[in-house]
């Protein structure tokens, strides 16, 4: 991963601060390192605007500002959130920005490891691809709704058909367990599901 | 078991046992996760995260109570605890910054032993890591895979047959895997070969830390050494590439110490006894200037320079003499000149009155 500052050498410092109260964390190589941490040069202030711009030199490369600004436009249908928060954050707002932002994030990707193709440990239990896993969280949130007015029809409705999806993905695991929404003033809901016990 | 049982121990990773436990203080290595049906942390309201801590906190539980491996820990509402509590809880390793820090409904579930803990909504829904003390990576793997596979039964991850576990940074993304290592190098310092040593890791993508992994100020000459890249290597090629590097890096430190007793003997006892001297009379001490001499006290026992101290003392005073373990420990909160004086009167008494008769270092 490279430097977030100068953008050139192999980032190695690997520092956390405080900006406005809330942790923020930096990758600098050695040099912007000694040189942030100084005392001559305090000023956090600059970290967020850093990270900003080392995404946007990376996605600027064949982008004009026009397109640039209009990438930062793009939200996505899951979690909301703009690709210009995820620049100004450096976190993303749901698992599926992975699918949505793909090919933004794919420069970033091989930036940081060299490589975009995961070859480890797979999980037994999966969902199969992105697209179940957002329909698990705009579901959530559909039921979350329902429940909110009082549509505990739909409500269940959408949780036996979240459990669907959820016991689909376990490939040959026990039966799932709920998926609980933890909505303790569902009460109806959570009447006709009792909770499984794990084994 | 709760917080205050852990303030009189000094935890694992400070244990001063395992593999090359002179120069490996621990072997760590932790994984983020998430669940595939809720939004990453950034994006979640206030009641998402409740849900996610009572989903995760009601899994752990239940493994609390599994019949043929039950995980002796105990679960601490991070939101609900005093500043010093969350404070201690970082000294220890047990939770990070980042969690002590942030808003909402979070926690931790602590191995009794503390060999692993368990965050709940910190940058990921899950962030569960093994410390050992000394170099012993790969238990410290067996040991999580374990634990990841026990959790992943009852719950969905957040996966992608291409990129692996998705994690709300892009740079976790993958494995989800951090491997570290955190070692005590005083004489690569003092020799001033550290830097040529960060060059020469940097080039094969390994990051270097301080002890509480907050930038390049290695309190104490520790430092900790993790893989950058999380993504297209296994588990497994990873913890390696971490593991391979670590006796390298010992034996440059034992050639530095070795280079310093045949060269500088004379100066290399002076600073050895001079910090042993400081720790033992001072009337108030920073924990900056605690840290930076218990260095080189570590170092001297190590070396034989000093023969009535014990490496798991030095250690347990590096972490008991930290602001919220030192506040733990007198038992009332204590303003920074206040904790000065108390630590040095901490320091005295430890090395003064219980001296361990003789008991020469291995």
């Amino acid at each position: 991963m490279k430097c977030q500052k100068c953008d050139h050498r192999q980032a190695t410092f690997h520092i956390t601060d405080l900006v406005d109260g809330k942790p923020s964390e930096l990758h600098l190589c050695e040099e912007c390192a000694q040189n942030y941490l100084s005392p001559a040069s305090e000023d956090a202030s600059e970290v967020m605007p850093a990270m900003a711009g080392l995404l946007a030199q990376h996605l600027a490369v064949g982008e004009t500002a026009d397109q640039l600004a209009r990438l930062d436009q793009r939200v996505c249908p899951v979690c909301a959130i703009s690709f210009l928060e995820f620049r100004k954050q450096g976190r993303l707002g749901c698992p599926h920005d992975y699918v949505y932002f793909s090919e933004e994030l794919e420069p970033l990707l091989l930036n940081i490891h060299d490589q975009v193709h995961h070859i480890g440990k797979v999980p037994t239990r999966c969902p199969e691809g992105a697209d179940q896993q957002t329909q698990l969280i705009l579901m959530r949130r559909d039921m979350k709704e329902a429940v909110s007015s009082e549509n505990y029809e739909l409500a269940s409705e959408l949780r036996d058909q979240i459990r669907a999806i959820e016991s689909q993905s376990s490939l040959g695991a026990d039966e799932s367990p709920d998926a609980e929404s933890g909505d303790a003033d569902s009460g109806d809901v959570e009447a006709q599901h009792p909770d499984p016990e794990s084994p | 078991m709760n917080i205050d049982d852990l303030v009189s121990t000094s935890g694992e990773w400070m244990k001063g046992s395992g593999p090359e436990s002179d120069i490996v203080i621990s072997s760590r290595i932790r994984l983020a996760r998430n669940l595939a049906d809720f939004p990453f942390i950034s994006r979640t309201t206030e009641s998402d995260r409740a849900e996610i801590e009572k989903i995760l906190g009601g899994r752990i539980a239940a493994l609390r109570e599994a019949k043929n491996t039950p995980l002796e820990t105990f679960y601490v509402n991070v939101g609900d605890l005093e500043e010093v509590d969350r404070q201690f809880l970082v000294e220890r390793q047990l939770i990070s910054r980042e969690h002590a820090d942030s808003d909402g409904a979070r926690a931790v579930a602590i191995d009794c032993a503390e060999r692993f803990s368990v965050m709940i909504n910190e940058e990921d829904h899950l962030r569960f890591q093994v410390m050992h003390s000394g170099l012993d990576l790969e238990s410290a793997w067996q040991k999580i895979n374990e634990l990841d596979n026990l959790i992943e039964e009852q719950v969905t991850y957040a996966f992608s047959n291409k990129l692996g576990y998705l994690t709300a940074c892009p740079t976790n993304v993958g494995t989800g895997l951090r491997v570290s290592v955190m070692l005590h190098l005083p004489a690569l310092v003092i020799t001033r070969q550290i830097e040529k040593v960060f060059k020469s890791l940097q080039k094969i993508n390994l990051a270097v830390r301080g002890l509480y992994g907050e930038g390049s100020q290695a309190m104490g000459d520790f430092y900790q050494i993790s893989n950058q890249i999380t993504l297209g290597m296994t588990e497994e090629e990873l913890s390696k590439k971490v593991s391979d590097v670590v006796p390298v890096l010992i034996d440059y430190e034992r050639q530095a110490r070795e280079f310093l007793v045949r060269e500088s003997q004379e100066t290399l006892h002076d600073r050895v006894s001079r910090a042993f001297g400081i720790l033992r009379t001072a009337q108030t001490i920073s924990s900056e200037e605690t840290m930076h001499l218990l260095s080189s006290v570590r170092m001297g026992v190590n070396l034989g320079l000093i023969g009535e101290l014990e490496i798991p003392t030095i250690n347990k005073l590096f972490i008991h003499t930290q602001p919220a373990h030192l506040q733990k420990l007198s038992g009332s909160e204590l303003e920074k000149f206040d904790r000065n004086v108390e630590r040095a009167s901490y320091l005295r008494r430890q090395l003064n009155a219980d001296k361990p008769g003789d008991s020469s270092q291995n």
